[in-house]
């Protein structure tokens, strides 16, 4: 039964699925968004499973003492600070003791982590413990009497937080560009792999590259006309063989899922 | 030939327009007034419900101008009118009311212009009468009821026609269209609702350059839009699946009873039961990538079944697997699969919860912590199946740095040639589907397979005769493939 009933529920709503796309009508396009709206709601409740995930095999690390646990520590920090961030804001000008809730509350997710990592040392849990716990009071304590800042759980105040936004503008981005950046090296190197003439695939290969980086130089306008063909018949009926194997595979997966023959996601070979 | 040299005088009668006004040379008296004659206006004018849609939309044709293109040759654009109630009007202004001075519910927006406060104080006195001073939630609540009653009446209003009522135009498409779309909105809470079973009336003016000049249409209607329970334009997509279902359904039933299906093997199947030895005999892990699809995605359901296997494997070997995963719903199935495979092997003490982990929902985050694994970790396998974009090639890269054998398989076109050049075995595109059936050898997986290749033999034959067909066109078998919407 316990597998029979999401069997079942697979095999009604991707039949549903199916008649969906031949359907136009308003109330088909209604059961339609209503289920995306499922997934919606499965998401974020799959969200905080994630969360849990992460901050779990964090706090793992750190008690194994594991190579590099030390980045736990940071992944934990960066995780809750802009949680802080993005459900607080300032009222106005003044910072009061917003610097220092963040401050304490840090400490306390710090300290609770490693309390869960020392589990097995009586004497360092019981201390960090007491260390949490005292940093919770105060964190608490910040948050019921300054008065220069505010939670906002329901509204975009906290997305507006100005620390929230320097966060994500000026460490994040620039992160994230750099590793977006380490693309054009791995290209080059890639492409020198790709590239070395060994036989004869690879030599045409070569050569078709070649054409295909000429193409915008100006000294050799005579490669466009060369390039365009190479990229549009050729390339371009190899894509399309690629594209309807692709596509036939998917009906055909879909239609294993449906009918129950394909059971491997759900854990069953 | 004409269309042409009307665009050219156009643009010659722009420059110079242009370098005129620019000129501070005062002309003489010497400009000439053209006056318009009036054009003949569109014939066979119909407006109608729009085919294979979920309603709130009309479809209008027409039969050019004399005068358009021949003739006079003076039809410059088409204006489109469809008849509104006044009605409609003040549901408008409801509409603006909500948006400009008061934010749902919210206060009234600070308005520096004088005029436009009076403006909407007005409007507000109007529409509200003694509730004009009320607070801005009472007559946010009072506008929406206000418009609802409003908009419970269109149809009523409009069978009303032509009283209580304007033409309003409602498009202008340009000399030598025939015909144009009028798509309203859906929900009656959007401005530009189209009811549906409501007559609606359309009429076509023939524009020349001086718009005062027009010839009118004769009126359309009444006409009612509907939405349609079945797709005719996908009549075609229907036959395909009903056919493949028949094709897998007949080689699923002909496995089952035994019929030997020979499959052609894949290399990069074949290599991951090495790759798990591999990394057994080195004591190292398997580093298994799901990519960034979703759940829903069916290249992820297809990494599933991999992952399953290469997990049952891997249990049964007892070395360490690693899947650092993108989505948190597809860590939670990963979970459940490699838990699985680990009870099916008879391991269930070995399997360790932090197997698969959610890392994050940044993409290049995420190369970075499986970059970081790769490097920390050094992995003796790594098996990247599923979804993968810009990251495929940062990720195989790292990986082919740290010297570990690389298995990987995407339907990502694009990202295909990094793989290729990066991986030591690919599963280009519908291999990756096929993959789960050649770990298992599964008869009722290996017969999809089979209809698949059927499938793909009668797309080449059909492609071959729509070479052909398309070439002498014969337009009757080359329509039988056409699909709309």
């Amino acid at each position: 039964m316990k597998r029979q009933i999401p069997y079942a529920l697979v095999f009604l709503f991707g039949l549903f699925m199916v008649f969906q796309y031949f359907v136009p009508h308003e109330s088909s396009e209604w059961a339609y968004e209503f289920l995306l709206d499922w997934i919606m709601i499965i998401g974020i409740f799959a969200l905080a499973l994630g969360i849990w995930s992460l901050f779990h095999l964090s706090v793992e690390k750190i008690r194994a003492r594991k190579e590099g646990h030390g980045y736990s520590y940071i992944t934990l920090a960066g995780l809750f600070v802009m949680i802080a961030f993005g459900f607080t804001a300032r009222h106005g000008e003044s910072w009061g003791f917003y610097l220092v809730w963040v401050f304490t509350y840090l400490m306390t997710i710090m300290l609770a982590a490693r309390t869960l990592a020392a589990s097995n040392e009586p004497g360092k849990r019981n201390m960090f413990m007491v260390a949490t716990l005292g940093f919770l009071v105060a964190t608490i304590a910040i948050a019921i009497f300054d008065d220069s800042w505010s939670f906002y759980f329901y509204t975009s105040e906290g997305l507006e937080n100005s620390m929230w936004r320097r966060f994500f503008d000026f460490v994040m981005m620039p992160i994230l560009s750099t590793m977006f950046s380490l693309l054009a090296f791995f290209i080059a190197s890639a492409a020198y792999r790709a590239f070395r003439a060994r036989n004869v695939l690879a030599t045409l290969l070569l050569v078709a590259a070649l054409i295909v980086m000429l193409r915008f130089n100006p000294w050799f306008p005579q490669m466009a006309g060369l390039s365009n063909w190479l990229m549009n018949v050729p390339n371009l009926a190899a894509q399309r063989a690629i594209v309807i194997g692709i596509g036939l595979g998917i009906v055909a997966t879909a239609l294993k899922v449906i009918l129950g023959i394909e059971r491997g996601y759900m854990g069953k070979g | 030939m004409k269309y042409m040299l009307r665009v050219l005088f156009s643009l010659v009668l722009f420059a110079t327009t242009a370098v005129l006004a620019q000129t501070d040379v005062v002309e003489s008296d010497s400009t000439t007034v053209v006056t318009e004659q009036t054009p003949a206006p569109v014939s066979m004018f119909e407006a109608k419900d729009k085919d294979n849609d979920h309603g709130h939309a009309f479809v209008l044709n027409w039969e050019l101008s004399a005068d358009d293109g021949a003739g006079l040759d003076n039809v410059l654009t088409y204006e489109v009118f469809r008849w509104t109630p006044n009605i409609s009007d003040s549901i408008g202004i409801i509409d603006t009311l909500l948006n400009v001075a008061i934010v749902d519910n919210g206060p009234l927006n600070q308005t520096t212009a004088t005029d436009a406060e009076q403006r909407i104080d007005s409007l507000m006195t109007a529409f509200l009468g003694p509730l004009a001073n009320a607070s801005a939630q009472e007559k946010g609540a009072r506008l929406h009821e206000l418009r609802a009653a409003y908009v419970e009446r269109l149809a009523e209003v409009h069978s009303a026609y032509p009283a209580n009522g304007y033409w309003r135009k409602i498009k202008v498409v340009p000399f030598g269209t025939t015909s144009c779309e009028d798509v309203g909105g859906k929900e009656p809470e959007n401005s530009g609702y189209i009811p549906d079973f409501t007559d609606y009336y359309y009429r076509v003016d023939a524009v020349t350059a001086d718009t005062l000049v027009r010839a009118e249409s004769k009126i359309a209607g009444p006409v009612q839009s509907s939405g349609q329970w079945f797709n005719t334009g996908r009549v075609p997509v229907l036959c395909f699946v009903i056919i493949f279902t028949i094709l897998t359904l007949y080689f699923v039933q002909a496995a089952k009873k035994g019929t030997d299906l020979y499959v052609r093997p894949l290399g990069g199947i074949e290599a991951v039961d090495d790759a798990i030895g591999r990394a057994t005999e080195m004591g190292k892990p398997i580093l298994y990538v799901l990519g960034l699809g979703s759940a829903a995605d069916v290249a992820t359901i297809a990494s599933f079944t991999i992952l399953g296997r290469v997990a049952k494997k891997v249990a049964e070997y007892q070395t360490e697997l690693i899947v650092p995963t993108y989505d948190p719903i597809v860590m939670s199935v990963a979970q459940e699969v490699v838990k699985s495979a680990y009870y099916d092997a008879g391991r269930p003490d070995s399997y360790n919860e932090d197997t698969v982990f959610f890392v994050t929902q940044s993409q290049f985050a995420y190369v970075a912590a499986v970059n970081g694994i790769m490097l920390r970790d050094l992995p003796a396998t790594n098996i990247y199946m599923g979804k993968f974009y810009a990251e495929s090639l940062i990720l195989a890269e790292t990986g082919a740095l740290a010297g570990s054998i690389q298995i990987s398989g995407t339907d990502e076109i694009a990202q295909i040639p990094f793989f290729i050049v990066a991986c030591d075995y690919t599963l280009i595109g519908e291999e990756l589907y096929a993959a789960s059936a050649y770990l298992g050898r599964e008869p009722v997986l290996l017969g999809s397979l089979k209809a698949q290749d059927y499938a793909k033999a009668a797309i080449i034959i059909l492609a071959i005769i729509g070479l052909i067909a398309g070439n002498l066109d014969w337009t009757g078998f080359t329509g039988l493939f056409e699909v709309t919407n």
